[in-house]
């Protein structure tokens, strides 16, 4: 399609019925299309992963390609929770409150060893992996793991944005999913 | 530290507390004292204000649990800045009841390394004026670096020991 904007990539359109001066798809299909192209992250980083992820935010892998420009320093901006680096028990209660205080819908990427199993740290005081007190969508794994693994993580992300139904929040087992973690 | 010098120190320290000393000498090249609990913060005051020892700064204080001796020793570290010689004190408790007077009085210092103390080993300072865990999470209900709890975390699943050799 020519956009006159010269090398600037446009997201594909969904399917959707088309015709002179019309397109029609579902509500869904279009909030998806938006939420999926613009991710607010918030980076809760501790430790190497975190030294990654301000890798995977420079020049040279640039997240913003893939519509996460603008990082949330926020939880009620943020859509999506990444979390990078070592929890330790103590640091836990922080982190489950900064994923309370996100609005729905919220979305969280496990980044690494240690965020995901606790890592090399099988210690008394490291929280062994934050699924332990939080719900996460995916898990990137890696020690610490390069920025095109996080990079494969976003983008993991982004098809679970954009697939979501727009009512899966509003459901029965959602809530009953948030309940197993004590969240209201 | 020359010998001359660990002399001195002891016999200052034996003109008064003769009895509370249980062993002196040079362990991995630091002098060390080893003495009875129930004095120690007047010793250590003693050493503190006496013109000859000085020592005036402790450098630290720590918990070393001996499982097969039932007992948890307390180190205490001290350091004389004015001709730069250091002390080692220790002493022991039983495991079953750890506790000992607070040394707070003497060093305002001694506040967070007792607590720390506590938050690892149980030993309880009596008098302290504030102990509770520091670095630890409050609802922990072990003394972490006591020998009989394991290091690893109980509720990791994700280890097989046959791949660690164990």
């Amino acid at each position: 399609m020519e956009t006159g904007l010269g090398n600037v990539q446009i997201a594909e359109k969904p399917a959707g019925i088309e015709g002179a001066g019309f397109f029609a798809t579902s509500l869904e299909k279009v909030v998806g299309l938006a939420r999926k192209n613009s991710i607010w992250p918030l980076p809760f980083a501790t430790s190497c992963c975190g030294i990654e992820f301000m890798a995977t935010m420079g020049a040279h892998y640039d997240l913003a390609r893939f519509g996460s420009e603008r990082l949330s320093f926020s939880p009620r901006q943020a859509d999506l929770l990444m979390v990078m680096g070592t929890i330790a028990k103590k640091m836990g209660p922080v982190l489950r409150q900064v994923y309370e205080q996100m609005a729905e819908p919220r979305w969280v990427l496990s980044v690494g060893a240690c965020a995901s199993s606790g890592g090399i740290f099988d210690t008394y005081s490291v929280l062994q992996g934050i699924d332990r007190i939080i719900p996460v969508d995916v898990y990137v794994p890696g020690c610490p793991p390069r920025p095109e693994q996080i990079i494969d993580g976003i983008i993991k992300i982004q098809h679970l944005v954009e697939s979501e139904s727009l009512r899966r929040r509003d459901s029965n087992e959602y809530k009953a999913m948030l309940n197993t973690y004590g969240i209201e | 530290m020359d010998v001359a010098q660990q002399d001195k120190i002891l016999s200052l320290l034996g003109e008064k507390y003769a009895d509370q000393i249980l062993h002196a000498g040079t362990v991995f090249d630091f002098f060390t004292i080893t003495l009875k609990k129930d004095k120690i913060v007047e010793v250590i005051r003693e050493l503190y204000d006496h013109p000859e020892t000085q020592f005036q700064y402790l450098t630290t204080l720590c918990g070393i649990h001996y499982p097969d001796l039932e007992q948890i020793a307390i180190m205490y570290q001290l350091h004389n800045l004015y001709t730069n010689v250091r002390l080692r004190l220790k002493i022991y408790l039983p495991v079953a009841s750890p506790t000992v007077p607070t040394l707070t009085p003497v060093f305002a210092a001694a506040n967070w390394m007792e607590r720390e103390t506590y938050d690892f080993y149980g030993v309880v300072f009596e008098g302290h004026p504030n102990l509770k865990r520091i670095l630890n999470v409050d609802d922990m209900i072990i003394f972490p670096m006591r020998k009989e709890y394991p290091l690893e975390d109980q509720v990791r699943q994700d280890k097989n020991d046959s791949m660690f050799g164990r």
